[in-house]
C-alpha cells in the first residue's frame, strides 16, 4: 500500500461518512478503488467512524464480497446454485478449475483471473451462468468459457 | 422512413449477446444509409428467444429471435424493418402464446418501454396511481392496500396492508420505507427484471408507501450481484428527482420522500428482513429477534416498512385501477398475480406473470415446454433453496400460498427450478446443507453447526456407512434446525432435505419411509 492509497481511502471515508449506516458504502468505495480492503484501511475507517478495528474487520469478514487481499485483474464468478446445477454447472466448474489451474478463492499465477463461487446471478432462465467482472454470461459451456476468457483478456487488457 | 428497433439491455439478454446484436444493427443500418431509432428495452421474459429483436410496424411490434450478430445483415436483406418473413421471424411479439396467455400487472411495461424514459413510463400509465394516492390520507391508502388482498411477494406472504398499518400506528418522528431487493433465491429473477426493465414502478410504489406511513426516507437494498440494476435504478432515481417525484416537495404536495440505493455485499442472509436492516445500518448481517417487528422497531430503531420489489411494484396498479381490480385476480386468500420464474432444466425459461391458481404442470409444460434436455422432469424446487422438492405426482398442485403449504411446500418468491431425471436428490439435499453452512449468519447454533453436521451425515448416507442410523440422525437434526432457528434459513432449509428424502427415498437408500416419519 502506498501513501497515495492512504489518501484515496481517507477521501472515500470523508465523502461518505456522513451517511447513516456508512460502513458498507465506504467498504464498497475502497474496494472499487483498490480492488480489496487493505488492513490499513480498516484502521483508517475505524478511526473515522468511531468504531473499533474489530468491528470493521468483523464486517469485512462477514460479507463474501469483501476481500482482504488483492485479486487478479479479472474476477470470474461461476454460479453454484440449484438452477445452474440443473444445467451442468458442476461440470462447468470442474472444467474452469482445471483450465485455470486454481481452486475457488484463488488467483491464477499470471494474476489474470480470480475464481469465486457465487450463489445466483438472477440469470436462471439462461443457466448455467457466470459473471466476469460486471458482465453476466448465460448458457455456459466449457467452449464458451474458454472463448469468453480469451475475449476478456483481448478486449480489456 | 425512420425505423424503430428494440434490442433489450436486460442483463439476461446481455448474457446471451444482446450488446453485440445492438452494435451490429446500428452498423448495418449505417452501412445501408437507413435511418434508425434503436431503443434499449427490458426483456419480454422469453429467454429462450433472447436476444429478441423487435421492430415497430403498422400492425404492431414484430419479433425476431434468437438473433446473433451474424444474422443481422440477413435480417436487413429480408426486409425485417417492414416485419418481413425470415427464419427467425416470430410474428407479433404480443401474439406469441407464452406472452399472450399471461396476466401482466407488475411486469406490464417490462420489455415494452425504454426503462430509463420517464416519458415512456407516463405514456404507459405510469404515476397515475401516485396521482390518485396524493388525494388520500395515510389511513385511506392503507385501507386500499388491505382491501386489495396484497400479500408480501418476497416469500413470507404477510398481508402488506397490515404491515403498513403497524408502522402507521407506531408514533415516531422518523419512519422508513425499505425495499428488499436482495433477490438471492436460485431460480428467481423477477425483481431484477422489474428493476432493470421498469424501475419507475418501484420508485412509484415506494413513494406511495412513504405517504401511507409518513416516511420521508426510502432505501433500496440491492444485492451486489445486480450491477446493471444498480445503474438503471440510480439513473431512474436521478430522473425522478429532476421531475419532482422525489425530494422535498413531491409533486407540489409538501410531502418529502428521498430515495437511495444501497448495495449488499454477497450475503444471502441479508434477504432476511432483520439481517437486511443490520446490514443497512453498516453492521454484520446478523438476524434480530422478533418481536419487536421492524414495523415497530426497524431501521435505526425507527418504524420501518420492509417490502419486496414485486410487492412495492404491485402498489401503483392498486391505486391506478383500484383494490377491487387487483383483488379480482387470484384464488382464495391468494389475491392478485405473481410473476412466476421458470428456470433450471426447462425448454422455455422465463417470466410468467399469472393470477394465482394455475397448476405447476401448466407452468412446466404449457409454458415451459418440458425439460431443456428433453428427458422427463423428475423434480421441481419451488421457492428457492429453502423450498421443498416436488415429485411428478405433485405437479397438479395449484400455485397459491395455501395449496402449497397444504403439501408442506411453499411458493416463496415464485421461482420454479426444474431438474431432469439425471438429478441425484441426495446430492441436492447435501447442497442444501452446504448452502446453509456457507450462508448462515451464525446466530443460532442449529443453523451454524447443524448445517455442517448435516452435510457430513448426508455424506455418510451416500457412502452407505451405517445408513439406517444416519438417516434417523438426519431426521432428528432437521427437526432441531426447524424448531431451533430464529429465521427462515436454518428454519426452512430442512424442508428441502426432508422433501427430497420423502419423495425420492431411493436416492438416499431409504427402504422404509414410514419408519422415518417423514409425512
Amino acid at each position: 500500500m502506498s501513501l497515495r492509497d492512504n489518501e484515496d481511502i481517507s477521501s472515500i471515508v470523508q465523502a461518505l461518512k456522513h451517511k447513516p449506516g456508512a460502513l458498507l458504502p465506504i467498504l464498497h468505495g475502497v474496494q472499487e478503488k483498490l480492488g480489496y480492503i487493505p488492513s490499513e484501511a480498516v484502521t483508517i475507517i475505524a478511526n473515522e467512524l468511531n468504531l473499533t478495528r474489530a468491528e470493521v474487520h468483523g464486517v469485512v469478514s462477514f460479507y463474501h464480497d469483501f476481500r482482504s487481499k488483492p485479486p487478479g485483474r479479472h474476477m470470474v464468478r461461476i454460479c453454484q446454485a440449484e438452477s445452474c446445477q440443473a444445467m451442468g454447472s458442476v461440470a462447468l466448474t470442474t472444467f474452469a478449475k482445471e483450465h485455470l489451474g486454481v481452486d475457488f478463492h484463488e488467483t491464477t499465477r499470471d494474476e489474470a483471473f480470480s475464481l469465486e463461487p457465487v450463489y445466483c446471478l438472477g440469470n436462471c432462465a439462461c443457466s448455467p451462468a457466470m459473471m466476469v467482472d460486471e458482465e453476466v454470461y448465460g448458457r455456459m459451456t466449457p467452449q464458451r468459457f474458454q472463448k469468453i476468457l480469451l475475449d476478456v483478456v483481448g478486449q480489456r487488457e | 422512413m425512420k425505423a424503430t428497433v428494440y434490442v433489450p439491455r436486460d442483463s439476461g439478454a446481455l448474457s446471451l449477446g444482446a450488446e453485440a446484436v445492438a452494435t451490429a444493427v446500428q452498423a448495418e443500418a449505417r452501412k445501408r444509409g437507413q435511418e434508425l431509432q434503436l431503443i434499449r428495452n427490458g426483456s419480454r421474459g422469453m429467454y429462450w428467444l433472447e436476444p429478441l429483436l423487435e421492430v415497430v410496424t403498422a400492425t404492431g411490434r414484430v419479433a425476431y429471435g434468437p438473433v446473433s450478430p451474424s444474422d443481422v445483415p440477413g435480417l436487413f436483406e429480408a426486409g425485417f424493418l417492414q416485419g418481413a418473413s425470415h427464419p427467425l421471424h416470430l410474428g407479433l411479439t404480443e401474439a406469441i402464446p407464452y406472452f399472450r396467455k399471461q396476466e401482466r400487472l407488475a411486469s406490464a411495461r417490462v420489455g415494452v418501454t425504454d426503462p430509463t424514459s420517464l416519458e415512456d413510463y407516463c405514456a404507459y400509465g405510469g404515476f397515475r396511481g401516485l396521482h390518485n394516492a396524493l388525494s388520500l390520507s395515510g389511513e385511506q391508502i392503507i385501507q386500499e392496500v388491505i382491501e386489495s388482498g396484497l400479500r408480501g411477494r418476497g416469500g413470507a406472504a404477510f398481508p402488506t396492508g397490515i404491515k403498513w398499518k403497524t408502522a402507521f400506528d407506531t408514533p415516531s418522528e422518523q419512519k422508513y420505507v425499505v425495499c428488499n431487493a436482495d433477490e438471492g433465491d436460485s431460480g428467481t429473477f423477477s425483481d431484477r427484471m422489474i428493476m432493470e426493465g421498469d424501475p419507475f414502478i418501484l420508485i412509484e410504489g415506494m413513494i406511495i408507501a412513504g405517504m401511507a406511513i409518513n416516511a420521508t426516507q426510502g432505501y433500496i437494498y440491492l444485492r451486489s450481484e445486480y450491477p446493471h440494476a444498480f445503474r438503471v435504478l440510480n439513473l431512474a432515481i436521478e430522473k425522478a428527482y429532476e421531475a419532482g417525484y422525489l425530494g422535498k416537495d413531491v409533486l407540489g404536495s409538501t410531502r418529502t420522500f428521498h430515495l437511495e440505493v444501497r448495495r449488499g455485499a454477497g450475503a444471502y442472509i441479508c434477504g432476511e428482513e432483520t439481517a437486511l436492516l443490520e446490514s443497512l445500518e453498516g453492521k454484520r448481517g446478523m438476524i434480530r429477534y422478533r418481536p419487536p417487528l421492524p414495523a415497530v422497531v426497524g431501521l435505526f430503531g425507527k418504524p420501518t416498512i420492509i417490502n419486496n420489489v414485486i410487492t412495492l411494484a404491485s402498489v401503483p396498479i392498486i391505486f391506478d385501477k383500484g383494490a377491487a381490480f387487483y383483488k379480482n385476480y387470484g384464488v382464495g386468500r391468494s389475491r392478485g398475480t405473481l410473476p412466476f420464474q421458470l428456470a433450471g432444466n426447462i425448454k422455455r425459461g422465463g417470466l410468467v406473470e399469472k393470477a394465482f391458481g394455475l397448476t405447476l404442470r401448466e407452468l412446466l409444460y404449457d409454458f415451459g415446454g418440458g425439460s431443456f434436455t428433453g428427458k422427463p422432469i423428475r423434480a421441481v424446487q419451488i421457492g428457492g433453496p429453502l423450498g421443498a422438492y416436488l415429485p411428478e405426482s405433485q405437479f397438479d398442485v395449484k400455485l397459491d400460498y395455501e395449496a402449497l403449504s397444504g403439501i408442506q411446500a411453499m411458493l416463496g418468491h415464485g421461482g420454479v427450478v426444474a431438474f431432469d431425471d439425471t438429478v441425484d436428490m441426495a446430492k441436492m439435499a447435501r447442497f442444501a446443507m452446504k448452502f446453509c453452512a456457507i450462508e448462515s449468519c451464525g446466530k443460532c447454533t442449529p443453523c451454524r453447526i447443524g448445517s455442517t453436521r448435516g452435510m457430513e451425515v448426508i455424506d455418510k448416507i451416500i457412502q452407505n456407512r451405517n445408513r439406517n442410523a444416519n438417516l434417523h440422525l438426519l431426521r432428528d437434526l432437521c427437526d432441531i434446525m426447524l424448531n431451533g432457528s430464529l429465521c427462515g434459513l436454518g428454519g426452512l432449509i430442512p424442508n428441502a432435505v426432508l422433501s427430497a428424502m420423502k419423495h425420492f427415498p431411493g436416492d438416499f437408500g431409504i427402504r422404509d419411509v414410514e419408519k422415518l416419519s417423514l409425512a
